[in-house]
């Protein structure tokens, strides 16, 4: 009865794995790799990669990361603001981080937005998935090149 | 036992089955903790307070720092204040707590907290720098560095081998600790930790903030004692212990503060001075790309800067399909919609295809023997409780290396969480009869365990106990059905 029991599974294991065969398949990444020309603030190259050629239009895609660099250069600015809870937080031993959030992180928030909102409108009907960087440690952008459906399901 | 339980959940809906396999979410599951990314952290740091705590490995000198404070504070509460308290003002004891608060405040927070853990590259992001490094071919630059050129002075990038990232300027691999940390100023073992991006101002504050507060006692200490010898003329060893102590550090913690003013104002990290990088005896026009241009702006910069947020998810709980092995990657929010996306990646067709075949081997023998599938650990490891897997594969094809690949098992009890089960072991091999709860297996989707744990071995073996958690009788008929219908559809295949 074990036997048999593990038969059927492995029997299920193939009914779902062509089911998911139809779902898109990953084909490859392509990483956008951090810019330091400016110094140690985040940034990243807005070179176009050649693998993205046939899926999206340059002008978009140089949008997308200039958009990004200029939000992480948000996050990281130093101005009057930053300075202000910078001493604010320091007069308070840093206590007060267990009420609100930092600016950084509020921004960060503000990049997933806009990443989730980039890719259901742009880069998803393209096939492909834009991760947003912070999960990468903020090294690459790792952009996922599904497999163009209208080839052919399966590998 | 574990096992059977999600695969059969996820069987009966195979959307689910393409999302990690949240624990929770499995009907029928003996409880299990999931397991947080700080336990299976690859860099050399310990851990405290279920993740919230990160310090290095040897924490002695530490708490050598935190009994000289609290020793020569405990001396000077208990004998000076009293004294001074009623002769001179009360608001020395209150000066002198405000600042231990402060001091003991930051030295925890520079202790306590991520320095700024660059998290190791994921394996298709080493695969990829892998790739551009074989095919960049030149000499020069010598293929494992690159040269950026900031605010007009050229600043090379190493390869890190053991995070496999390009380190980005002013990071350096502490060797302590095992990790790439961003602007690396030095490792403190007073501290117990590494100085870098993010606890850089705490550990500053922290030695200014000492400095001051051991010139305080210093100078009250010696007040009552002269004040006392005015009145009474006795001088008791105990009312020298606290000055004995005070004397020497005041001198060194001083000079470090002053050390310390001096980088900040010139934005360099220790590590930078103490090798001459920006120094001009290196050639006439090297300068620090990095400062501000005036000391206020700089100072500024350290101290009351945005802090950025840990690079490094150490509470974040493990999915099933992030990729583990030389990364923990994730900053703020630990879980996202995109991973779902990703998780049929090229490896796991490979196995599947792998084990399809396996499978269909398999299948060849009688489908209705009734001898019971023996399932296999390898000898010699022990499992964990409550789940994780203890298989280590010894895959004999090589498999590319995709997200979710083995971790190796540094002891039963700790990490061991094992992802790709390819197993195949001949049928002379000696397989021990292992009970169904030891085998808990999950592939990195979680969807789909690895038939080739099935293994025909010719002697039968008595039928394995299977506790209550195990099948459910009705559900193993239904299947036995469909098993037959999709059996026979597989030979048609």
């Amino acid at each position: 009865m074990y036997f048999v029991s593990r038969k059927c599974a492995v029997v299920r294991i193939y009914q779902v794995r062509l089911q998911d065969l139809q779902q898109p398949a990953v084909s490859s990444k392509v990483f956008i790799q951090r810019d330091y020309s400016s110094g140690t603030i985040c940034k990243f190259q807005t070179k176009f990669p050649s693998e993205l050629e046939s899926r999206i239009d340059k002008q978009q895609f140089e949008e997308t990361i200039q958009t990004l660099n200029n939000l992480y250069a948000e996050a990281e600015k130093l101005g009057g603001k930053s300075y202000l809870e910078g001493c604010l937080a320091c007069l308070t031993a840093y206590t007060i981080f267990l009420c609100m959030e930092t600016h950084y992180e509020k921004v960060l928030k503000k990049i997933a937005r806009y990443i989730k909102d980039q890719n259901e409108k742009i880069y998803a009907p393209r096939g492909l998935l834009l991760t947003d960087p912070i999960e990468r440690g903020l090294r690459v952008v790792e952009i996922t090149i599904f497999e163009d459906r209208s080839i052919g399901s399966g590998r | 036992m574990v096992m059977k339980s999600i695969k059969f959940s996820q069987f009966s809906t195979p959307a689910a089955a393409t999302e990690g396999a949240e624990p929770s979410s499995c009907p029928g599951q003996r409880s299990r903790t999931a397991r947080r990314k700080w336990q299976v952290f690859p860099g050399r740091n310990r851990f405290y307070c279920n993740g919230r705590i990160m310090m290095a490995r040897q924490t002695g000198v530490f708490y050598l720092t935190l009994v000289l404070i609290l020793l020569t504070s405990g001396l000077f509460f208990t004998f000076d204040c009293p004294f001074l308290a009623s002769n001179l003002t009360p608001a020395i004891p209150v000066v002198g707590g405000v600042l231990f608060f402060f001091v003991m405040g930051m030295l925890f927070r520079a202790s306590f907290s991520d320095p700024g853990v660059l998290p190791r590259a994921t394996p298709d992001e080493a695969a990829d720098l892998e790739r551009q490094i074989d095919s960049s071919g030149c000499s020069r630059p010598p293929p494992r560095t690159r040269e950026v050129l900031i605010n007009g002075q050229t600043v090379k990038l190493k390869y890190c081998f053991t995070c496999k990232i390009f380190r980005p300027p002013r990071a350096s691999h502490c060797s302590l600790c095992d990790n790439c940390v961003e602007r690396f100023d030095h490792h403190c073992p007073w501290v117990g930790n590494c100085v870098g991006r993010r606890n850089y101002r705490f550990f500053y504050l922290f030695i200014v903030s000492l400095s001051f507060f051991t010139i305080f006692i210093f100078a009250f200490v010696i007040t009552h004692v002269i004040l006392r010898s005015n009145r009474t003329g006795f001088l008791s060893a105990l009312k020298d212990s606290p000055v004995v102590v005070c004397f020497f550090s005041v001198w060194s913690i001083v000079g470090l503060s002053g050390f310390h003013t001096y980088l900040i104002s010139s934005n360099q990290t220790t590590n930078e001075d103490i090798k001459g990088s920006w120094s001009t005896k290196r050639s006439k026009d090297n300068y620090n790309p990095y400062s501000y241009g005036n000391i206020l702006t700089n100072c500024c910069a350290a101290l009351c800067g945005p802090l950025p947020p840990s690079l490094i998810d150490r509470r974040g709980l493990i999915r099933s399909d992030t990729p583990q092995t030389t990364s923990q990657s994730n900053g703020t929010s630990g879980k996202t919609n995109s991973s779902n996306l990703c998780s049929l990646s090229q490896c796991d067709q490979d196995q599947c295809l792998q084990s399809t075949k396996f499978v269909l081997q398999a299948a060849a023998t009688p489908l209705l023997h009734s001898d019971p599938v023996v399932l296999a650990p390898l000898p010699g490891k022990t499992t964990t409780l409550g789940g994780p897997c203890a298989y280590l594969a010894p895959t004999q094809q090589s498999l590319p290396s995709c997200g979710g690949d083995v971790l190796t098992m540094r002891d039963a009890a700790a990490d061991s969480h094992c992802h790709h089960h390819l197993h195949h072991h001949h049928h002379h091999h000696h397989h021990h009869l292992v009970s169904p709860e030891e085998t808990p297996c999950t592939t990195p989707q979680g969807a789909l365990p690895c038939p080739a744990h099935l293994h025909l071995h010719p002697q039968p073996h008595p039928p394995v106990p299977s506790p209550a958690t195990l099948y459910d009788p009705a559900s193993q008929d239904a299947l036995h059905e469909d098993s037959v219908r999709g059996l026979v559809k597989l030979s048609s295949v």
